[in-house]
């Protein structure tokens, strides 16, 4: 076991999870907004495609932050009119913005770099890993935090931020009451359209930073589709988390672990055709876990009593 | 002055489809992309009519349409009843790689050999997608993430089998091993094969269903009002595993006919790069699952498809192109959708 916990899993893990976490904070600010948000991996996406575009042309890790952030923004406009002011239904534009970002940068990386599947170029100046030196010798946190980016920082620090804006200050409550009884906001003088449309680009923020970290953190590169996945992951972890970034994080941190776990098996001998699959198995156990105990917390109650006539039928005998 | 409420009134009597206007959209912020790249958007437009429905390229379009309208109906069944399928992806796989193992073991005349292949395809593909449906009556996971987190180690584990146990060793390529002739679905001329008949008698047996049958009224009734349909009677648990159960089953018997069909034995990453499963997706979206709807939009995003290889060969587009302009028309068409409801 000494061997499977090393320094360099936690290392691996909380690079994983940084991108995940910062994604999955801004399906949260979707979520308590009544904004179901599906498009996490096409906005991650997008905001990669923009750092590396960003970074390309500015030749600054900054700069290309900056890119990614705006490029996010822009396209999370679509959700954030789409869902609210258009009345779309939520995952018919998350599915079709997801297929959107994979075509449009697909697309735009032909046309402005001339190359297909990857790319990458010397000119990129990537985030790089920041050492701590008093804390990489302490052992866990060290390891996890003592060399990483600063968006790894950021995706941590956020979480607290997040928590702290949604459930201590007047902004979080007015955000909550929106998505909670957006009626009752109403009546309060509360502009519902004009805060869902702005959480939803302030989550768009998010999850280009997200992106960012994702195309700028380890290495400089960008690949067709490299979000592969994560985005849905960040959905899950929203999920599990039932829209508390706390819970959310925790579930991130369970993904960023078998993340590294599945690098470490690969590098023991397994095939890494077995070994990528072991988040979306690990999501999957953990969606099974927790609905074992706590059965249909994601279904308000009216519609789970629809949804089960097994149940219905019971209590209808009891009355008899 | 006098004239424009009248004007106003013909022109809502006239309103064309929203289908056309999303196109249109489509067409016009596509092509505005196209221009942007400097490139000349009507000679891309043109390649692409050229090359998906002249008398040459037509047997490929129609080719092309196969697994499409196929994974297109996998997705427009649970549509029609509120239900989404996302794990097309690995129900394709699952009925590719069952379809390309079971010929090379099973003995007997062929037909009789692919025809078991196809049904055992059908059936595998068909329970893992009823995984998904079985999570959510019985645990309450959504069905909407389950299916497509369901999908990855079905990708991850049949590329697995196919690169390792099963690979055939005289390539070197991760693939299996070919199918003997005998057991190759019977070809009808150029690329068309005996599955292009199969998806056909599907469309047309989905259409009738949905139509004529209490199977299908009481799946239309469950994708308009969940609870009406529970309080009228439909046992919605077991609705929703059977229904996945065909979606599953259609997407895994398109896995089966591509590789029985015109591929004769499982690619790694064969089934999954031309994206079926989300093309397809899309196609039912485009109509809310309305299955003849269905397999016309799958035909019109084939021909769209298809005649992308064409505009990437005679110009310099890229065929990618095609990918976005199928989803601005779904994005156009889900707000366009919203700002009806509002009014009414």
């Amino acid at each position: 076991m000494s061997g499977i916990f090393t320094p360099f899993l936690f290392q691996s893990a909380v690079q994983a999870i940084s991108p995940i976490l910062l994604a999955s904070l801004a399906g949260v600010l979707c979520g308590r907004v009544g904004v179901f948000n599906l498009a996490l991996e096409g906005q991650m996406l997008v905001g990669a495609f923009a750092a590396i575009v960003g970074g390309y042309f500015s030749h600054s890790a900054l700069g290309g932050v900056a890119a990614a952030m705006a490029g996010a923004v822009a396209f999370s406009l679509v959700l954030a009119y789409g869902a609210t002011v258009f009345r779309g239904d939520p995952v018919v534009i998350g599915i079709g913005m997801n297929l959107l970002a994979s075509g449009l940068t697909a697309y735009l990386l032909r046309v402005i770099f001339g190359v297909s599947g990857t790319f990458s170029d010397p000119g990129i100046v990537g985030l790089g890993r920041i050492a701590i030196p008093p804390l990489i010798g302490v052992p866990i946190l060290g390891w996890a935090f003592g060399r990483q980016s600063v968006l790894t920082w950021a995706a941590f620090a956020l979480t607290a931020v997040v928590s702290v804006v949604l459930f201590k200050t007047p902004l979080g409550l007015r955000l909550r009451g929106v998505g909670e009884q957006a009626d009752a906001a109403e009546t309060l003088g509360i502009d519902v359209a004009r805060y869902r449309v702005g959480t939803v680009l302030v989550a768009g923020a998010l999850t280009g930073l997200a992106g960012g970290q994702l195309a700028l953190g380890a290495v400089s590169v960008f690949a067709e589709d490299m979000s592969a996945g994560r985005g849905w992951i960040a959905v899950v972890a929203v999920m599990l988390g039932r829209n508390n970034p706390l819970y959310a994080a925790a579930a991130c941190v369970l993904f960023g672990f078998a993340d590294a776990l599945s690098i470490n098996l690969q590098s023991e001998g397994l095939p890494n055709q077995l070994t990528d699959i072991s988040p979306y198995v690990a999501t999957l156990a953990a969606l099974v876990i927790t609905h074992r105990r706590r059965t249909r917390v994601l279904l308000p109650p009216a519609e789970v009593a629809a949804a089960t006539p097994g149940e219905t039928a019971t209590t209808q005998r009891a009355v008899h | 002055m006098n004239g424009a409420p009248r004007w106003t009134a013909v022109a809502l009597r006239l309103r064309p489809p929203p289908v056309a206007i999303a196109i249109l959209f489509a067409a016009l912020a596509g092509g505005a992309l196209v221009l942007v790249s400097g490139q000349d958007p009507l000679q891309a437009y043109a390649e692409i009519v050229k090359g998906s429905l002249s008398r040459d390229s037509l047997p490929d379009t129609l080719n092309w349409a196969t697994p499409l309208v196929g994974m297109t109906l996998a997705a427009a069944l649970p549509l029609r009843g509120g239900m989404v399928n996302l794990g097309g992806d690995g129900q394709l796989v699952i009925g590719g790689l069952i379809g390309a193992l079971l010929p090379l073991v099973l003995p007997g005349p062929g037909a009789l050999v692919s025809i078991v292949a196809l049904g055992a395809a059908a059936l595998g593909a068909g329970l893992y997608a009823m995984l998904a449906a079985w999570g959510e009556t019985r645990h309450g996971i959504p069905m909407l993430i389950s299916s497509l987190l369901l999908s990855y180690p079905a990708v991850g584990v049949t590329s697995y089998l196919a690169r390792f146990p099963f690979r055939d060793v005289a390539t070197g390529l991760p693939q299996t091993p070919m199918i003997p002739e005998a057991a190759r679905l019977y070809t009808l001329s150029g690329p068309l094969n005996a599955g292009s008949l199969l998806i056909v008698a599907i469309a047309a047996a989905a259409i009738f269903v949905d139509r004529r049958t209490v199977v299908g009224y009481e799946l239309r009734m469950r994708g308009k009002n969940l609870r009406f349909a529970g309080y009228g009677g439909v046992r919605l648990d077991r609705q929703a595993m059977r229904t996945m159960f065909a979606s599953g089953a259609i997407a895994g018997l398109v896995g089966a006919i591509v590789v029985l069909g015109s591929q004769f034995r499982f690619i790694d990453d064969a089934l999954l790069s031309p994206s079926y499963t989300w093309s397809g997706l899309m196609a039912a979206l485009l109509v809310g699952g309305e299955p003849a709807g269905a397999i016309l939009s799958a035909l019109f995003f084939s021909a769209l498809q298809t005649g992308g290889f064409a505009m990437q060969r005679e110009t310099s587009v890229p065929r990618v192109l095609t990918l976005v302009l199928q989803a601005i028309v779904i994005l156009f068409l889900a707000m366009r959708q919203g700002v009806g409801r509002r009014a009414s």
